[in-house]
């Protein structure tokens, strides 16, 4: 397979776009993209102090990548989970890149340890609360990546979510009728209250595959290894059932998630209510930390208070 | 040829040589969930994998 802007080998065939790249092709195309969904969805200007959610993974890490490779003042935050084994060599990737790469771009790596701050490792902690230990990480990592955003002046919040962690997720929502979730299942989130970041998915126009085949040409060295406690996720389900229609139809997950933005974007553009509007009409500080909350005090803390209580 | 796989990590071999689209079929994967990687190199589906040579069947999904 040739690659279809030069002569060169191909090293990834693009169903959905009908296309091949080589290597160099793919790392352009890729950044392209990139830039194109931030010019698309206004999440940041070459100005702003961008701080980006990394988990050692090939999202996350290609994203802080791309960031600098832009140009853009990326820092980084990494959430030690403490998952024996797995956190410790998801941190090593981390750190790894922040020495080897970002370091050279004025770039510094933040790390938060959940077992410092909590006393206990994210499996521990969940069983204190007796909630599943996806959601309590959930509930941390969204907490401790807003705290750090705007409790450092960070202009804006990115992570490494993607085509098909939006389409999956854009599907689990559908099949529930869970509308109060599609209107936030935006590429971009506003700053719409005191104590809240503006938060972006730079990544939402590439899929899975194609990150991780721009992580192996440019030699990124991330985690292969998945969360020892995402088995048996639902999104994984999700995923696979999208992924063996894109096979069918080539494009489908792609067609699914940008037909449900102009939707998205259609009704807020006839409407005279923004998420801005409804955010300011429900949320208010949190009694214990600040943070907004539709309920006296927010989830995160009414997890820490459960967790530190003798009874609970 | 030698295949090594993850989730859960281990080694198989199959009789080459073999185009990588008969990988998958013969491995029952779905190609949009993986990338075949030969030494550091990524491979296409119509490329064929030698009796000698050692790949990598890396999968992309993450469960996040």
């Amino acid at each position: 397979m040739k690659c279809r802007k030069c002569p060169q080998r191909a090293v990834l065939g693009m169903p959905r776009h009908n296309t091949a790249f080589c290597g160099p092709c793919l790392t352009e195309f890729v950044r392209n993209q990139v830039q194109k969904a931030i010019k698309a969805q206004a999440m940041f200007s070459p100005n702003d102090r961008i701080l980006v959610a990394v988990s050692g993974g090939k999202d996350s890490v290609t994203l802080w990548e791309i960031l600098l490779k832009l140009g853009y003042r990326a820092d980084a935050l990494y959430v030690d989970l403490g998952i024996a084994g797995y956190s410790e060599r998801s941190h090593e990737k981390v750190e790894r890149f922040a020495r080897d790469v970002a370091e050279s771009c004025g770039s510094k790596l933040i790390v938060h340890t959940v077992e410092e701050d909590a006393g206990a490792g994210i499996k521990e902690l969940a069983t204190l609360v007796k909630r599943p230990t996806c959601s309590t990480c959930g509930t941390i990592k969204r907490y401790q990546f807003n705290r750090v955003a705007w409790e450092n002046k960070y202009d804006v919040m990115a992570t490494g979510h993607n085509l098909d962690d939006e389409a999956a997720r854009l599907l689990g929502n559908v099949l529930q009728w869970q509308e109060e979730y599609l209107q936030k299942q935006s590429p971009t989130l506003p700053a719409s209250v005191e104590g809240f970041a503006k938060k972006v998915k730079p990544l939402y126009r590439m899929t899975e595959r194609e990150i991780a085949a721009y992580a192996v040409v440019n030699r990124i060295d991330y985690l292969v290894e998945e969360c020892p406690m995402a088995k048996g996720a639902k999104m994984l389900v999700y995923k696979d059932a999208l992924n063996r229609l894109e096979m069918e139809s080539p494009g489908t997950k792609h067609r699914f998630y940008y037909g449900f933005l102009e939707k998205q974007k259609n009704a807020a553009d006839s409407s005279n209510h923004s998420m801005t509007d409804s955010d300011q009409a429900t949320l208010l500080p949190c009694e214990t930390c600040g943070q907004p909350t539709t309920a006296g005090t927010c989830s995160f803390c009414r997890m820490m208070a459960r967790a530190k209580s003798p009874t609970r | 040829m030698k295949i090594h796989l993850s989730h859960p990590t281990r080694d198989i071999e199959l009789q080459g040589p073999k185009r990588v689209v008969d990988i998958f079929k013969e491995l029952q994967l779905i190609p949009e969930a993986f990338l075949i990687i030969r030494g550091q190199d990524l491979m296409t589906e119509d490329e064929i994998v030698a009796d000698g040579d050692s790949i990598e069947v890396r999968p992309v999904i993450s469960g996040g």
